[in-house]
């Protein structure tokens, strides 16, 4: 493999019912960054069928080049013909970094398409940086520069971990939603647009979709909330929860819940932070009437701005809280919520 | 029809984690649990195979102290166990992984191959996937309801917004969720045969059709430039204020962060 030959930081523009995923947009906008220390240029794949229109789109967020490949194999997604379209695109245009989101499309595809192409693949990166491997020289070792430096937690968040792929390209890595910053769209601008179709012959890895069903109720992945406002024990009981739902509401984001939420049989399992729930980082994350542990605390510490309301001054949510109130929240969650709905109101 | 479950035995990550000098985690100072979604998967096969009638054959990559994890299997209701165990399998990524199990299930006949969706230690979500595509068969990742149809299994895909009800033909791998089921228990008789059974060792020259330069930390793409526990955030402020000063409190610092 010569290395050299591979450039350009191309992103995977996930679309869903030929809708742009907003993670398409985060990843072009780190893209762009990655681009700037590289002297190289950002192209968007977008793989789909009668997708081609949204090219701009992907131009307005940071796209210099947009990579289409339309064949109505790729309507809905399905890991074959995905893998299949985004591994030829790899091999024939040969870009040194390749972004995925890591969401279920992306979690599915990002490795079978790294094992297909022979290439590293580190997963849910929080942060990525152009540098040296290894980091500080080592006598006997070559250092190599520009490569993509990829951070991501590990062990449920107790550890974090920086990994290069130095000796195969692309350096590929997936992304998790909310993590890196969209550009303010640039209106009116165009990208170059490339067609390819590398052909698509069915066999058995090709599955057949019987049924698509949308979820009808709460859809929105606490992991992809902005703000999410969750609840402990302290809530009190199942029916107290409206009052976080109405601060959600208002704040335009997602009830969430402790362990001990879901173990008294209050809230489904989905909705759970911590540990052997979901980690979630949001930019602001209610932590009302949760004590805490430090199971908990992994799945949330990464959160932009914790804001924490307990009546015990010694909970261990104030040691990882940016503000911290010591009060009732029967009395304050309420109070707060007509606040804002004025304070928005009057904007 | 025949079932790999592949498992993993993994650090629990709430005894805390330690590291060895060149960053690759100590495995053998850790308590060790059968991985989550894993368990969910090995019980999603003991169903078929109560319902459909299925020889279920758990495999899993470690050290040698991960048979405990395949006589847990075994306990709950596996037939057979293989372990494989070699040091130059050591400090693999998830390519190399999924390079040596590939290799170990080419020595097996499966319909079906089950992984749990990820392992609470990496957290990756990719061995699975690259199992699949080592072995040139259809995958469906975090698959809800698993039913056997003639020669196909149909799988309730999960999304983030919706599922997709997905046919594929046999033989196949699925990645199953911990949401999946609640796994069972195992019983003291399935104890008892389990330690009578024998478990298969398998090291590298058991592994078919796989170049040594795709095993273990040499054969690993991915390398570690950097591994430290985490710098825990430090406290901000903590106020004790009436509800009204409370509110107000809130919603300056929600300005003063552009939040509203």
């Amino acid at each position: 493999m010569n290395l050299e030959e591979y450039k350009g930081v191309y992103v995977f523009a996930q679309q869903v019912d030929n809708e742009i995923s907003s993670i398409a947009f985060e990843l072009l906008g780190k893209a762009k960054d990655l681009a700037k220390d590289l002297s190289t240029d950002v192209t968007a794949v977008l793989l789909g069928s009668g997708v081609k229109e949204l090219a701009d789109k992907l131009a307005e967020y940071g796209a210099d080049k947009v990579i289409v490949v339309d064949d109505p194999e790729l309507k809905v997604y399905r890991t074959e013909p995905y893998a299949h379209a985004l591994a030829s695109v790899i091999n024939k245009y040969k870009p040194e970094i390749v972004l995925v989101g890591a969401t279920a499309i992306g979690r599915d595809l990002g490795p079978r398409v790294s094992a297909r192409v022979a290439t590293g693949l580190t997963a849910d990166c929080t942060v990525l940086e152009i540098g040296d491997f290894p980091l500080q020289p080592i006598p006997g070792q070559e250092q190599k520069h520009n490569q993509l430096l990829m951070t991501r937690p590990a062990f449920g968040g107790n550890t974090i971990a920086t990994i290069a792929c130095p000796d195969n390209r692309p350096q590929m890595a997936t992304v998790r939603a909310g993590v890196m910053q969209k550009i303010e769209p640039i209106k009116g601008a165009k990208a170059v647009v490339e067609e390819y179709n590398p052909g698509f012959t069915p066999d058995n890895k090709y599955v057949e979709i019987l049924d698509v069903v949308k979820a009808v109720t709460d859809t929105v992945d606490i992991m992809d909330a902005k703000i999410l406002v969750s609840g402990g024990r302290g809530v009190g009981s199942p029916e107290n929860f409206k009052i976080l739902e109405d601060l959600a509401a208002v704040l335009g984001g997602t009830v969430s819940c402790s362990r001990a939420v879901v173990d008294s049989g209050w809230k489904p399992k989905d909705l759970q932070v911590g540990q052997t729930g979901k980690t979630v980082r949001p930019n602001v994350y209610f932590a009302i009437g949760i004590s805490g542990a430090i199971q908990h605390v992994a799945g949330m510490e990464e959160s932009d701005i914790i804001i924490a309301i307990n009546k015990d001054a010694d909970a261990p949510i104030f040691d990882v809280a940016d503000y911290g109130i010591v009060g009732d929240l029967n009395k304050i969650v309420p109070k707060l919520t007509e606040s804002l709905k004025a304070e928005i109101a009057a904007k | 029809m025949k079932i790999v479950v592949c498992i993993k035995q993994v650090p629990d990550t709430k005894g805390g984690v330690k590291f060895n000098p060149d960053g690759t985690l100590d495995r053998g100072a850790m308590l060790a649990i059968m991985n989550p979604d894993d368990k969910a998967g090995l019980e999603a096969a003991l169903r078929l195979k109560d319902e459909y009638g299925a020889e279920v054959t758990v495999v899993t990559m470690g050290l040698p102290k991960a048979e405990e994890v395949l006589r847990e299997a075994m306990a709950m209701g596996a037939d057979k166990g293989i372990l494989v165990t070699d040091r130059v399998l050591g400090g693999a990524d998830t390519w190399a992984t999924s390079t040596t199990i590939a290799g170990a299930l080419r020595n097996l006949e499966y319909d079906l191959i089950i992984t749990g969706r990820q392992a609470i230690d990496g957290d990756t979500a990719q061995v699975g996937p690259q199992i699949s595509e080592h072995l040139d068969i259809p995958v469906i990742s975090y698959a809800q309801n698993i039913k056997i149809e003639g020669d196909s299994v149909i799988v309730e895909r999960q999304y983030e917004d919706r599922y997709h009800v997905v046919k594929a033909k046999m033989p196949c791998l699925i990645t199953a969720l911990s949401e999946l089921n609640e796994p069972r228990y195992m019983t003291p008789g399935g104890i008892f045969d389990a330690y009578q059974k024998e478990i298969t060792v398998w090291g590298r020259a058991d592994l078919k059709d796989v170049d040594d330069s795709n095993l273990g930390l040499k054969g690993s793409p991915t390398k570690i430039a950097k591994a430290s526990d985490k710098v825990r955030k430090g406290a901000g402020e903590k106020v004790v204020l009436d509800p009204d000063e409370s509110v107000s409190y809130i919603v300056d610092k929600l300005k003063v962060k552009h939040v509203i």
